[in-house]
């Protein structure tokens, strides 16, 4: 599987943190995503018209928006992460999928307009951001009243996977997480997943790390 | 101004366009604090502020320029003409710090086990040894050397950990220019800079760029792995307090790890350079 791929994008981290956690092995290619604008290039527009990245290549399958890999990649190397236990289950993933999309359109612009400089009606953006991280606060309040510590229920799927990266990074587009207690415990819970790997702006937790020992001399 | 008064913030060069990025519709951007625009007349760029030319003039892969007189040449980077190696324009990051932190940050070595985690450094291999720092008076300059640290994987080119060399050298007050073990050719220094365009006092755009021997890794990679390290900075740059950095002894305390840090700071203050900088305690 070839991952068209830049290190910076919080939906390119999605597939990259989803394979890490299910052992799927991708073929990754950097894209010049930032200075060089390749994902503009003829080129790149042939490979997808719309522009964008993550896209995922396997033999003759070509996708292109993260949803649609990230359900892809869980069918290939890990069904437990469609989470299709119960028609309700598959409901809520179905739901926090499209919700991620909010995000990348609110948060990821943010994002990208104050760290590279893109074009954004950056208050607009701040402003959906944080009503959608409201919604997620609230939402995962909810879940652990019922006793459920993940977006779908009792264990991790694609619906946390979807919305963790752009939770995490708020701040980056000047948009603060402060006042999100329930997300702030939410994205611990994902940090300390068997498997995990951080991107630029999303550390692992230092203290899951084992005791420092004597450095052999 | 007249010839007479130096102005040791205004006369400096800073780096404000990627020349290879500057399209024809040109920039716009701050220096300073001041509206600045940036075109490329017959391949020379032309900066212009309130309708006044700025000198100018492309170096390491940047427009560099001056809202003042600069009274010296921009710094030499002889490396940067070596042949053989190959020049890697990162691209800006913008960051809400003082530009003088972004120099700072640059130039420590400390947190690279922590924020750079089994890249340029790892716990257990936390201790930095002793190191040599001076200002160079003869071209004032502030040069770290015999800097030696562990990393997991210092270069994009390096296989497996290896303990790398370092020499920093500040040859401007927004400017650090890191010299380091080079994986593929033994002898020779990889070049890696960080050019800082100061907006304001705690606004600044980083341009990262290198001047490296490695003739196998594709050029995006060099890019996304430079890229990595700076973003696991950006955030803790942002956060970092008080914003302007404190040019007097204060509440930070530094330890022998910090030479460099105290050094720069000595040097900005003696230079009287100020701006993004605090000169009461902190």
């Amino acid at each position: 599987m070839i991952l068209y791929d830049y290190i910076l994008s919080p939906d390119c981290y999605k597939i990259r943190l989803l394979a890490a956690l299910t052992g799927a092995q991708l073929d990754l290619r950097a894209v010049d995503f930032h200075p060089g604008a390749e994902h503009r290039t003829p080129a790149f527009l042939r490979l997808n018209p719309a522009g964008t990245i993550p896209v995922l290549q396997d033999g003759d399958l070509l996708l292109t928006e993260s949803a649609a890999i990230l359900t892809y990649l869980a069918a290939t190397a890990g069904p437990a992460w469609l989470g299709d236990d119960t028609p309700g289950m598959r409901g809520r993933v179905a739901q926090w999928l499209a919700f991620a999309h909010r995000l990348s359109a609110s948060i990821g612009k943010a994002r990208t307009h104050d760290m590279l400089q893109l074009p954004a009606d950056i208050d607009a953006c701040r402003a959906a951001g944080t009503r959608a991280l409201r919604e997620l606060e609230l939402a995962l309040t909810d879940c652990t009243l019922r006793g459920e510590p993940f977006l779908a229920g009792t264990r991790p799927t694609l619906a946390d996977i979807a919305c963790f990266p752009h939770a995490m990074l708020a701040p980056d587009g000047g948009i603060p997480t402060d006042a999100y207690p329930a997300i702030r415990l939410w994205t611990r819970r994902l940090r300390a997943l068997q498997g995990f790997i951080e991107m630029p702006g999303i550390h692992r937790l230092h203290d899951l790390k084992p005791e420092p020992v004597a450095v052999p001399q | 101004m007249t010839g007479q008064t130096r102005d040791p913030v205004r006369d400096e060069w800073y780096p404000v366009a990627l020349v290879s990025r500057l399209g024809p519709q040109g920039r716009d951007t701050l220096l300073l604090g001041e509206a600045i625009r940036i075109t490329l007349e017959n391949d020379a760029p032309l900066v212009t502020a309130a309708g006044r030319t700025l000198p100018s003039q492309s170096r390491y892969g940047h427009v560099w320029t001056s809202l003042g007189t600069p009274p010296h040449a921009l710094f030499d980077i002889p490396e940067a003409d070596q042949p053989g190696r190959r020049l890697v324009d990162v691209g800006l990051v913008r960051v809400k710090c003082s530009p003088l932190r972004a120099v700072e940050n640059f130039l420590d070595i400390a947190h690279f086990p922590f924020v750079h985690t089994d890249i340029l450094g790892a716990e257990p291999h936390t201790e930095v040894g002793r190191y040599d720092v001076t200002i160079r008076d003869e071209v004032d300059e502030v040069w770290a050397t015999k800097v030696h640290f562990y990393q997991p994987q210092a270069a994009k080119s390096a296989a497996g950990g290896i303990t790398t060399e370092y020499m920093y050298r500040v040859p401007a007050p927004t400017v650090s220019v890191l010299y380091k073990t080079c994986p593929p050719r033994p002898g020779e220094w990889d070049v890696i800079t960080l050019f800082v365009q100061p907006l304001t006092e705690t606004l600044c755009e980083v341009w990262p760029w290198m001047a490296l021997f490695d003739d196998t890794t594709p050029m995006t990679d060099l890019i996304h792995f430079q890229q990595t390290i700076f973003l696991q900075d950006r955030s803790i740059l942002e956060n970092q307090q008080p914003s302007l950095l404190p040019l007097d002894p204060g509440l930070e305390i530094p330890t022998r790890a910090d030479l460099t840090s105290v050094a720069y700071r000595r040097w900005l203050k003696r230079r009287g350079y100020t701006y993004g900088a605090q000169l009461v305690a902190a």
